[in-house]
């Protein structure tokens, strides 16, 4: 941490209002090594968890950003205004399965849920936590969904790949409600296609 | 981020006022004849694999009667449901007759239920999951700008994706905008070619380096004007002409002329 490369990318972190990826942190820094970068993120990151203070810096949605720690969330919100209120059961199964089943056409969500979900489909493009991926090449072209940039934001994830998989959250018996899930490590899990499948394409 | 909004829970709640509080929670807590289903498990302390469909289908027909005025189309999901268990159920009684191909007589009937609820029920633990997640906005905060103003300013230099839902919805709130057509108009000699569009476009964007897509029908707002330019737009982008920015979640939209070497960023 005493390093002064540290100390710019930090400085560089504090000014941003967005989460800086690698790739562009090192495009700014050209005269430091890509390595060295690395080394001296993960050496921030660290150091500002153990120093425990109201702020930490995270890796998400492919960038660095420093954050809030959830624990103080109930004071800042004496500050500061959120009109963000708590997702629905609704809300969250469908954007689950559409996390874990992109690109998945609104028939095959529907099929899983076994109930109608155009609105909560809707509701979810608005918010830009869901995406319209393209259309699906079969008989109707209908649309397919996946998530957005925003979603792993809003969420805290890093990749597509930093969400549990499916069967470690069938081995927690009595999934935690109320704490913070921490982040769990994985193998790598499938490579989910999201990037470059476009419309226009 | 309030997704909830039009949910279930809240398309309910007008429903539930004139009724009794025991069916209020009742309907408040299931988000669909799978979530039910599941409930009716774990009441009844099932094993998911190995249901009888006999105890689920009475207690799920005793649920459906209390719905039954209530609100159509949930009610349709849930006799979906309902009529998939009576299926499995005289599929069950009838006997196994040993001559039909072996291959089917083997499945249970009940295994695509099975299955279908156990994808199910993993990603509904799923969105638990998700959900308890400390959320940015709600739990978690990021440095943000002290003025919106100033982040608006700010984001005009950078690029920012447009999404083709956005900007169907910006084609949508345009069309919104057109005051009604009078029909006894008298028809226009010459309608509008996409090409001609087209073209307008690309000789506004050697004028000047960004064009709105407000200044693009300004002066002109039919309806068959603002569908024109649409498709045009489209045709561009798919050209690789142009490319297409948004300043805000809900601001206008730009173009600018694709450089050759730049990748269509939309």
């Amino acid at each position: 941490m005493s390093s002064e490369l540290s100390s710019i990318i930090e400085s560089l972190l504090f000014t941003s209002e967005s989460a800086l990826s690698t790739d562009r942190i090192c495009e700014l820094l050209h005269e430091f090594e890509r390595d060295e970068i690395k080394t001296a993120l993960s050496g921030l990151a660290g150091y500002h968890q153990a120093r425990g203070g109201g702020f930490e810096l995270i890796e998400v949605a492919g960038g660095w950003q420093f954050r809030t720690r959830p624990a103080f969330h109930s004071y800042i919100t004496r500050h500061i205004k959120t009109r963000a209120s708590k997702f629905s059961q609704s809300a969250l199964e469908t954007l689950a399965i559409i996390a874990y089943r992109q690109p998945i056409t609104r028939a095959e969500v529907e099929h899983l849920r076994g109930v109608d979900c155009g609105g909560i489909l809707k509701s979810l493009l608005e918010k830009h936590l869901v995406r319209i991926l393209g259309k699906k090449d079969i008989p109707g072209r209908p649309l397919i969904y996946g998530t957005s940039k925003e979603f792993l934001e809003i969420f805290g994830l890093k990749d597509l790949k930093s969400l549990p998989t499916l069967r470690e959250i069938q081995a927690l018996d009595e999934p935690p409600r109320y704490e913070r899930q921490e982040e769990l490590q994985l193998e790598p899990a499938k490579a989910i296609p999201v990037e470059n499948d476009l419309p226009f394409e | 981020m309030s997704v909830g909004a039009h949910g279930h829970h809240e398309e309910h709640l007008p429903l539930l006022d004139g009724f009794h509080e025991q069916y209020s929670v009742h309907l408040d807590k299931f988000d669909g004849p799978m979530d039910l289903l599941l409930h009716l498990i774990k009441k009844n302390e099932l094993d998911i694999c190995d249901i009888s469909i006999a105890v689920i289908t009475r207690q799920y027909l005793e649920f459906i009667r209390l719905m039954k005025d209530l609100n159509l189309e949930v009610a349709g999901d849930f006799l979906v449901m309902a009529a998939t268990l009576l299926q499995i159920k005289s599929r069950q009684l009838l006997p196994v007759d040993d001559q039909d191909d072996p291959e089917t007589e083997e499945s249970d009937p009940r295994d695509e239920l099975v299955r279908r609820l156990q994808d199910y029920q993993q990603y509904k633990e799923a969105g638990m999951v998700i959900g308890a997640r400390a959320l940015l906005g709600r739990e978690v905060f990021s440095r943000t700008a002290s003025e919106p103003v100033l982040a608006a300013a700010q984001n005009m230099e950078g690029p920012l994706e447009v999404s083709l839902f956005e900007l169907v919805d910006a084609f949508r709130l345009l069309l919104q905008r057109i005051p009604a057509e009078s029909f006894h108009d008298v028809a226009p000699g010459d309608s509008l070619s996409i090409a001609d569009c087209i073209n307008e476009i690309l000789s506004l964007l050697q004028e000047q380096d960004t064009v709105q897509f407000d200044d693009l029908t300004r002066d002109e707002c039919t309806r068959e004007r603002v569908i024109v330019t649409f498709l045009a737009i489209l045709e561009l982008c798919r050209l690789k002409l142009v490319r297409i920015f948004q300043v805000s979640g809900h601001g206008s939209i730009w173009f600018v002329p694709a450089v050759a070497a730049d990748p269509l960023e939309v």
